[in-house]
């Protein structure tokens, strides 16, 4: 028996809204569940904040402990200053945490696990890096590609590293990391659960008794993906806050 | 060779490189723990430092998982 591990990651319309030239735009299932993955933030936070209790209750809590959370992260990595950017990092983190625990459900699709997603989220944090850096700053803002204190005959090399890693490295890699701990991680989840029906399919009742091995792993491959799950949109948020950092404080 | 079986062989083959940033993983880790041991009421300030590190370090062992992925499923 075939097992096909990409299957999972297929997007499939499902119903056509209209057509731009040859192009069709339809509502798929990648559509579908960012939807639904909005409406559970919108739901956690506008009802868990509707009581205002002065002792909070479950709900409350989660809000209140999701905010605190995002709250210390902004400050303890961009300063005061970036709160004002609170919204920006609070919705990608919720977003990106909520639609990541979403896919871990089994038969959902995880959003995140398409690079355009991804792709599109660190592009939004690298041009409001750039034209928040420059509004802001001026011209001084390209200060960060001068590192202050680097010696005369090596500091060619280092502007070159700098100018690659801003323009290059930080989006790629910002986008590549969320898109491929998802992608990896759903695809190890599919193949260790089609171990336990090819062992059924091929040995008969042995390999179905076989197969408890394989599903404990699966099973405990499913509690490390919570983890990763939580700690990718911690990390992207993070690294939001730091490219943001650069922007309002340039020069290292 | 035929070419799908140097693809898959290139994918092996780049599968490598994220020996190297376990290894850099690691050592993050492992150096956090034998910090944070040694002064655990300063190991709550540096959990961000960490996982900085730990992210920078993990995006070059997914840039060689990516190339594995797209030799194995994008088709040339």
């Amino acid at each position: 028996m075939k097992i096909d591990p990409i299957h999972q990651f297929n997007i499939e319309p499902l119903f056509t809204i209209g057509h731009i030239g040859n192009h069709t735009i339809a509502f798929t299932n990648s559509t579908l569940y960012m939807f639904i993955a909005v409406a559970v933030i919108s739901l956690l936070m506008i009802g868990g904040m509707a009581g205002r209790q002065l002792v909070p209750g479950r709900l409350q809590s989660i809000a209140e402990i999701s905010y605190e959370f995002v709250a210390t992260m902004i400050r303890s990595t961009a300063g005061a200053e970036g709160m004002k950017f609170f919204p920006l990092i609070f919705s990608l983190f919720m977003f990106i945490c909520v639609s990541n625990l979403i896919g871990i459900i089994p038969y959902t699709f995880t959003v995140s696990s398409h690079i355009i997603v991804t792709a599109a989220l660190a592009l939004l944090v690298w041009f409001t890096v750039l034209i928040y850096g420059v509004s802001k700053n001026g011209l001084k803002f390209f200060k960060i590609f001068l590192p202050s204190g680097v010696p005369i005959f090596v500091l060619p090399l280092v502007v070159f590293i700098e100018l690659l890693s801003f323009f290059f490295v930080k989006p790629v890699s910002h986008a590549l990391r969320l898109f491929a701990n998802m992608l990896a991680g759903h695809i190890a989840l599919k193949v260790f659960a089609g171990f336990v029906a090819m062992l059924g399919v091929s040995l008969g009742a042995i390999g179905w008794v076989g197969g408890i091995a394989p599903l404990a792993l699966t099973v405990a491959l499913t509690a490390l993906e919570l983890l990763v799950a939580f700690l990718q949109a911690y990390v992207f948020a993070m690294l939001a806050c730091i490219y943001l950092n650069d922007a309002i404080h340039p020069g290292h | 060779m035929e070419p799908a079986a140097a693809k898959l062989i290139g994918a092996g083959i780049a599968c490598i490189g994220m020996g190297g940033a376990g290894v850099g993983v690691g050592i993050i880790f492992g150096n956090y723990l034998a910090a944070a041991v040694r002064n655990p009421s300063a190991a709550q300030g540096q959990f961000g430092n960490l996982i900085f590190g730990f992210a920078v370090t993990e995006a070059l062992g997914i840039f060689s998982l990516l190339i594995a992925l797209l030799l194995l499923f994008v088709p040339l």
